[in-house]
Formats: C-alpha cells, structure tokens, sequence
C-alpha cells in the first residue's frame, strides 16, 4: 500500500503544474479580454472577391 | 413609408435625403463614403455580422493636425522602434463583432498597418504599423473615415500607464488548486471509519492537507490580514477583522489539532473559506470594472493647440507649452485651453462648461476669453494671458470639492453591523470560554476557537457587494450608471432632492417656435427682431435666434417689465412683445408658453415655445413629492417661474439666479440642516453641487460626450426613471439587510453548536460554504425580484 504516497505524489505534482500553468496564463494576458476573442474564432479567414466592377457613380 | 433605416448607421431619415449606392440606401454622404471605403477593398461583410454596424464619420479638418508633432505622437505610442510602432486607441463606438472584425482588419485598408487587435471591454484597439509606411495621423484619419474617430486626450499624453492588476485571479487560482486538493485529502476522514489502512496514512493525509493548505492560508487570504490590520489601526472594526481573526484561528487551531492528533482539523473549512470569499471579490471588482466610468475633467481639453509663430505660420503645440503672450488659432467647436484676449473681431463663445446656462456669448476684438469656453463661428485668434496651469477652469477642478469622493466619514452598512458584530463575537467567545474553563479547560479552548471559525462572517461580507452590485447591473441597464456600490445606500437615505433647471428638467435641445396670426411683412418682423434685441430674457433670446437676420435699427423708449414683456418705439411704431396681459388681452391660455406681439396697440399674433420640458417630469414631480423634499435651483432668470409653478407640486421651492458657488452654498446649507441630499444636474456648472450633495447625478444626452465629477450619470431619456431608481435603492437596502438575517441565523445555529463544544470539523465543512451560497443566491434573486416588481409599478 505504500505505493499511495508514490500516487499521491505524483497526482499534487500534476495539480501543481497545472495551478502554475494557470498562473502563467493569467500572467501572459490570456484572461484580459474575454469577449473578443470568442467573436474572432467565428470570422472567415478569406475576405470576398474585391467588389470593385460596380462602376455606377450616382 | 416616411423614413427608412440607412444601411449603414441604422438611421431614419426622410426619403428626400436618400443617397442611393449599389442597391443600398444611406442617410448621408459620410455613410455611403464609408460603405465605398469597405466595398473597394472587399471587406463588405462587415455588414453581414451585424446589422447597421456603422457610424456616421465626423469632420475632422485639421483636428488631429497636433499628431504630426513627434513629440507628442511618441507620448501616445506604447512602443517604439525602428520599423514597428505600437498604439493603443480608445473608440468609444466599438460595440459589436462587426467592429472588432472591420478594425482587425485596418491592414486592408492602410498598407502601413501590419496587425491590429481589439480588446473589447475596454473599447480599446492596438495597432502595430510601421513608421515608414504610414503615419499615426494617417491611422487616425483612416479611423475617423469609416467612422471610428478615436478618443485622444490629455490622459493618454500623460501616459499614465495602468498596470494590470491580476493578483486577484492569481489568488482565487491558488485558493481553488488548494480548497480542490483539500477537499479530497480529507475526504476519507468524513465518514471516521475504523479502518485499518485509514488509520495507517492517517498521518501522511494531515501533513499533506497542512502542507496544501499554507498557500491558500498565507497567500491567497492575505488581503483579508491587512485589510484587517488597517481598520484596526484605525480604530474602526470593518468586516475583514472578524473574517481575518476566523481564518488565523482556524489554522492555528486545526494546527494544533494535528500535530497533538486531536483530529483533522478544518483545513478543508479554511480553503474552500478563502475560495468562496475571493470569488466574491472577484465578481465584485468585475461589477464595478464594468461600470467604471470615471474620467477627470483633462478629457475635455485638446491635447494640443495651434499656434501662430512669428511669421504667420501655424505649429501644432501642446497645452503645457503655451506661454503667456503666444498666438492661438481656435476653430469652430474648439475648446479654449488657456485665459486669453480675442484678437480677431468678433466671435461667440459657449461657456456652457463653465456656467452651463446661457447661449453663446458674443466677444469682441480686445475681450477677455476664459478657458472652458467653447468657441462657435468662424476661426478666431486670441493671445493667451496665462498659461493652462493658472487658468480658472483648472483652479476650480483642483479645488478640492472635485477629489472628495471617496467619503472617509462614511460608513457602508456593513460597516455599521461589523461595528456591532465583532464585539458581540468577542464577548460570545469569551464567556464560553470562561464558563467552560471551570468544566474543563481543554475542552474551553476547543470550544473558544470553534466560536470564532463558525461566526466567520463571510456571508455577511458577501451580501452587500453582491446586492450592490446587481442592482448597479441593473441600473446599468437602464441606464442609470452609477459610480460605485456607496452611491446605491445614499441613495436610499437620500430625502431631499434638488434640480438643476436647464438642461435637466428641460432639454438642451432647442424648442421649435410656431407662428400663429396674422403673417408679419418684413418690415413688422424687422421692427419686431430689434426690439429683441434689447432684451436678456431667454424666450426672448430664443424668438430673436428664430427670427431671420435684419439690419440694426435704434429703438426708441426700449421699456422691459420683468416677467410680463418689452416695448419699444422704432420709426414712431409702438411694439409690444409679451405676456397676453401685457398686451392687452384677456384670457390666459394654460401651460403653453407663447409670446404675443401687437403693433400700434394691435394684436398681430403669438409665438408658440413648443415645452422643452422632458416628458413625464411632471408626473415624476408628483411621485417624488409624496417621500421626498423637492427644490429647484436655476441659473437662469425667473422668466419661467410661472411655468414651472404649474409642473411643481406647490410646496416645491424655486430658486432663480444661482452661480455655481451658489449652489453649492446650497446644497451645503441644506446638508447642515441634517438633509440628505440628491443633486441632479447637468454639468460642470453645478459640478460644485453635484459634488457637495450626498448623492450627484449628472443628466447626460449623451454619455459618450459628457462626464463631470458625479456619483452617477443619467441617461436624458430615463429622466423619469428617477423615482424608480430611488426605490430600488432602498429595495437593495432592505434586501442587505434580510440576508443579514439569515446569515445571523446560520450564525446562531453554528454558535449553539460551537458553544456546547459539539462542532465536528464535518459540521463546519458543511455549514460554512451552504451558508454562503444560499446568502449569495437569496440576494440575487431577491434584487432582481424588487427590479421587475418595481418597474411593473
């Protein structure tokens, strides 16, 4: 049973790693904005055929 | 149909103006340019995102001409290196995906750009460009082109760069890894079970969770010791000083529990504790981020002014260089930065920053001009008699009435409790202990400690700022926006009110003015405009602005009679301008405002001042009156007494002619007498009194434009949702203080069972967190019950 102390090592040197990954994430900005992000996902990343042979001048 | 939407701006406008492009109808040339702008480089599905994104371009001739001088372009840029520049711009329109999308991709539009990107809580955008492809004024007239005029003041000059504060997330991200690890170490231990594998690791598990919990107790709670350090060197006991005592008794106590074997402590308490606690925080500050609005009054002054060299050429110059005796150009719509003397003939200035009231007025070659001004007409040049720092606008903004603020004198009503709170805990505590010391002195100090860690009042500190803050969402959302959580609670002991008159319960908008009688020749309207000419009242100031412009005549026997009319004589004709009884005539129409006019003793006709009244102010009055003190303070003159006397209830007092410091005095006096007093007001002319009150909201028709020193900032066309912002505030209050009923509830229970020396770490484990989610839940609910009841009302 001894091999619970080799588990439970292991298993808080993973939530460590994780808490620091977190904390580096926090600290490259990655939290800062929220919202944009999720919108830019969404845009195309090719723009539309140029529109330019409308030549109508009213 | 009369109007349609423009497709670019979401605009009515009548069909006659209608620009039609490509199939598509614009309200405007500016649109349908910005729309050409868009469709040349391919980027139309800015409006496929969503509908009408855009916004009309303003005019800029020139007004970003100060861009070109390095130096202060290089105090704007947030880096700077051969090749790459950085900047970060302000745009108050940034307000939906089609925005973000069209500003990622500036690069289409201006070749110099190489990336740029949004952050759209700050309606900020960040572009990388390259200095030898473009300019910064070149980006900027780009943005102001597709109608993205960007929002550059002194503030960015300054550069003041913000650090962003994250140790917050850093904190709750500590707390959560501890609380989670926590909880699951000490899971085994809950159901006690007499097993030997348990028993064996028992030890292991302890030192484990002490070892996990160090960094949640010593890191992430550290706000709350210092926090509670300060009140109490201060002498005032907040709500951290209860909380920072359960959370150091708590470990003290679960630490001496495992080392002597007694048990496994609270550890588990402690950690999820502090989580709950900084989630709260954080939620919080989120609130009041969002709803941050403050910005000093710097934001009103050009960052850089014209001036005129030696030789008759102009230089873009910033604010803090201009020196007494230069030369400076102010065009149309610009501020006046500085004290000076008009040179060019003749202009008119709109001192409405400063005195808020009156129309423009007019200057002549040799007049004293005052910063805060704005200049209207034709380009004008003035010399500067001092230099920004002496100018009166910056003297009275220094004043300290305009950094007050944050009232130290105040307390918050959880302040109050905690005053109460923490004493009674310590008396609680202490006489258990003390009765328990005769019994058994082990089981007394188990029995003191278990007193402090279960009346740790954390639902007590949580349910204020989340009620406050909800109901601050709420009132954003109807938009009333609100400094901070205190302003909620002044609200609700506010008991007297006062007005500002223009641009409060009026409109800044101007009136129409009709006609009815019989039509004037061009001779009867000359002789009529001249003889208004003469008077200062502001219907008449308004009915001479209406009429079209004439030559100047010399009237004769000019008489005004305050409050009734004016009679002239121009080429031996008798005109009378005025009240229907100082015509002559009988019956008095009720609430329209007309001026009526006779020549020779003959009535001719009336203008009719269409009410420039805001809608429902009238009914608002009503309501208010029933709970309320209500007074109404003007600048102007008491044209208008009689008028607003048939909009007021009749015990409503009416005070004409107040300066600025006026009202202040005012206000003062008024809080002297032990009234609670809410200003609501347009400007910076009653700045002063906005500030003084106890709580000050500042009417706005637009809140992109306008934000002086006030604790909340009310949207024009909400006026009437005043009397329902005042009793959601007090809802708020009530709802603070039921849940301090129920959190005292859970505290008693807990307390019982702490006293008679029963409390199972389980019990605490369970207790604290439920405590605390079922406070933070009933707040919630409940304001935002109070917010749909209330406006159903």
């Amino acid at each position: 049973m001894s091999v619970i102390y080799l588990l439970i090592s292991i298993s808080i040197v993973v939530a460590i790693l994780f808490c620091f990954a977190f904390i580096k994430a926090v600290k490259s900005g990655q939290y800062d904005d929220d919202y944009t992000p999720s919108v830019r996902m969404l845009f195309d990343d090719e723009l539309k055929k140029k529109e330019n042979n409308h030549n109508n001048t009213n | 149909m009369d109007t349609q939407n423009c497709y670019h701006c979401g605009l009515g406008y009548a069909d006659k103006d209608e620009i039609v492009f490509n199939d598509k109808s614009f309200c405007c040339n500016g649109c349908k340019t910005v729309y050409e702008i868009f469709t040349l480089n391919g980027l139309t599905d800015y409006y496929s995102f969503e509908k009408t994104p855009g916004a009309t371009p303003t005019e800029i001739n020139g007004k970003y001409d100060f861009l070109e001088n390095q130096e202060i372009a290089y105090r704007l840029l947030e880096f700077h290196e051969q090749d790459t520049h950085i900047v970060s711009l302000y745009i108050p329109h940034i307000h939906c995906s089609s925005c973000i999308w069209i500003l990622e991709n500036l690069n289409r539009l201006n070749i110099g750009v190489s990336s740029s990107q949004v952050n759209f809580h700050n309606k900020k955008v960040r572009i990388v460009y390259n200095p030898e492809k473009t300019t910064l004024k070149e980006i900027v007239h780009l943005l102001c082109n597709i109608g993205y005029e960007p929002y550059i003041s002194l503030d960015n000059y300054e550069a003041r760069k913000k650090k962003v504060n994250r140790e917050l997330i850093y904190k709750l991200g500590v707390a959560f890894f501890c609380f989670g690890n926590v909880m699951l170490l000490s899971f085994p231990e809950y159901f006690e079970m007499e097993e030997y594998w348990l028993d064996n690791y028992k030890g292991f598990f302890r030192w484990l969770i002490f070892g996990l919990s160090l960094p949640s107790f010593l890191y992430a709670a550290s706000g709350y010791y210092i926090s509670a350090w300060k009140s109490i060197k201060t002498g005032m006991l907040n709500i951290d000083v209860p909380i920072a005592l359960g959370i150091i008794v708590m470990f003290i106590r679960s630490t001496v529990d495992i080392i002597f074997g007694y048990g496994q402590g609270f550890f588990d308490s402690l950690t999820g504790l502090v989580f709950f606690m900084l989630l709260g925080r954080l939620f919080q500050q989120k609130t009041y981020n969002f709803l941050s609005f403050e910005r000093d009054f710097k934001s009103y002054f050009p960052i850089a002014v014209t001036k005129i060299l030696q030789d008759k050429s102009e230089t873009s110059v910033s604010v803090y260089d201009v020196a007494a005796g230069d030369r400076l150009l102010i065009r149309n719509q610009e501020l006046i930065p500085v004290d000076g003397i008009l040179i060019s003939d003749d202009t008119a200035i709109d001192y409405s920053f400063v005195t808020g009231e009156a129309d423009p007025i007019n200057k002549k070659s040799g007049d004293k001009l005052f910063a805060g001004g704005r200049q209207i007409g034709k380009i004008i040049e003035m010399e500067v008699l001092s230099s920004v720092s002496q100018s009166y606008l910056t003297q009275l903004w220094s004043n300290d009435i305009f950094t007050k603020k944050d009232r130290q004198d105040y307390k918050t009503i959880t302040d109050t409790i905690s005053r109460y709170f923490t004493p009674a805990l310590l008396i609680i505590a202490g006489l258990s202990f003390v009765y328990w010391a005769f019994i058994d002195l082990n089981t007394a100090f188990n029995v003191f400690t278990a007193v402090l860690i279960v009346a740790c009042p954390c639902a007590l500190a949580l349910s204020a700022p989340f009620t406050l803050g909800n109901i601050l969402r709420i009132m954003g959302r109807k938009k009333l926006y609100l400094k901070n959580a205190t302003v909620v609670e002044q609200m609700a002991k506010v008991d007297t009110i006062v007005f500002d008159k223009t641009g409060t319960i009026t409109t800044n908008k101007k009136s129409d003015i009709v006609y009815e009688g019989t039509p004037f020749t061009d001779d009867e309207l000359l002789l009529i405009k001249n003889v208004l000419r003469g008077s200062n009242h502001p219907l008449s100031r308004r009915l001479y602005d209406f009429l079209p412009t004439t030559d100047t005549l010399l009237t004769d026997d000019f008489t005004e009679t305050i409050g009734k009319g004016i009679k002239g004589k121009i080429n031996g004709k008798q005109i009378k301008i005025g009240s229907a009884h100082f015509i002559g005539l009988t019956k008095q129409l009720t609430l329209q405002t007309a001026v009526y006019i006779s020549i020779d003793g003959e009535f001719k006709g009336k203008y009719v001042f269409a009410n420039s009244y805001r809608n429902g102010v009238k009914a608002l009055f009503e309501n208010l009156s029933n709970n309320y003190e209500l007074k109404i303070l003007s600048g102007d003159n008491e044209g208008e007494r009689e008028i607003l006397k048939q909009l007021l209830p009749p015990d409503t007092r009416c005070i004409f002619n107040q300066k600025p410091e006026q009202k202040l005095a005012f206000i003062e006096n008024l809080q002297k007498e032990g009234k609670n007093v809410m200003m609501i007001g347009d400007g910076l002319n009653d700045a002063g009194a906005l500030a003084q009150s106890n709580v000050g909201i500042s009417v706005s028709e637009d809140i992109n434009v306008f934000s002086p020193a006030c604790d909340g900032i009310l949207d024009a066309t909400k006026f009437e949702s005043i009397a329902y912002f005042l009793k959601l505030s007090k809802k708020a209050i009530k709802t603070i203080k039921m849940s301090f009923g129920i959190s005292l509830t859970y505290n008693a229970f807990g307390l019982t069972a702490a006293i008679s020396g029963k409390l199972s770490p389980l019990t605490a484990a369970i207790v604290m967190p439920l405590s605390t989610i079922t406070i933070i839940s009933f707040v919630t609910i409940m304001s935002n019950y109070y917010a749909k009841k209330e406006s159903k009302n």
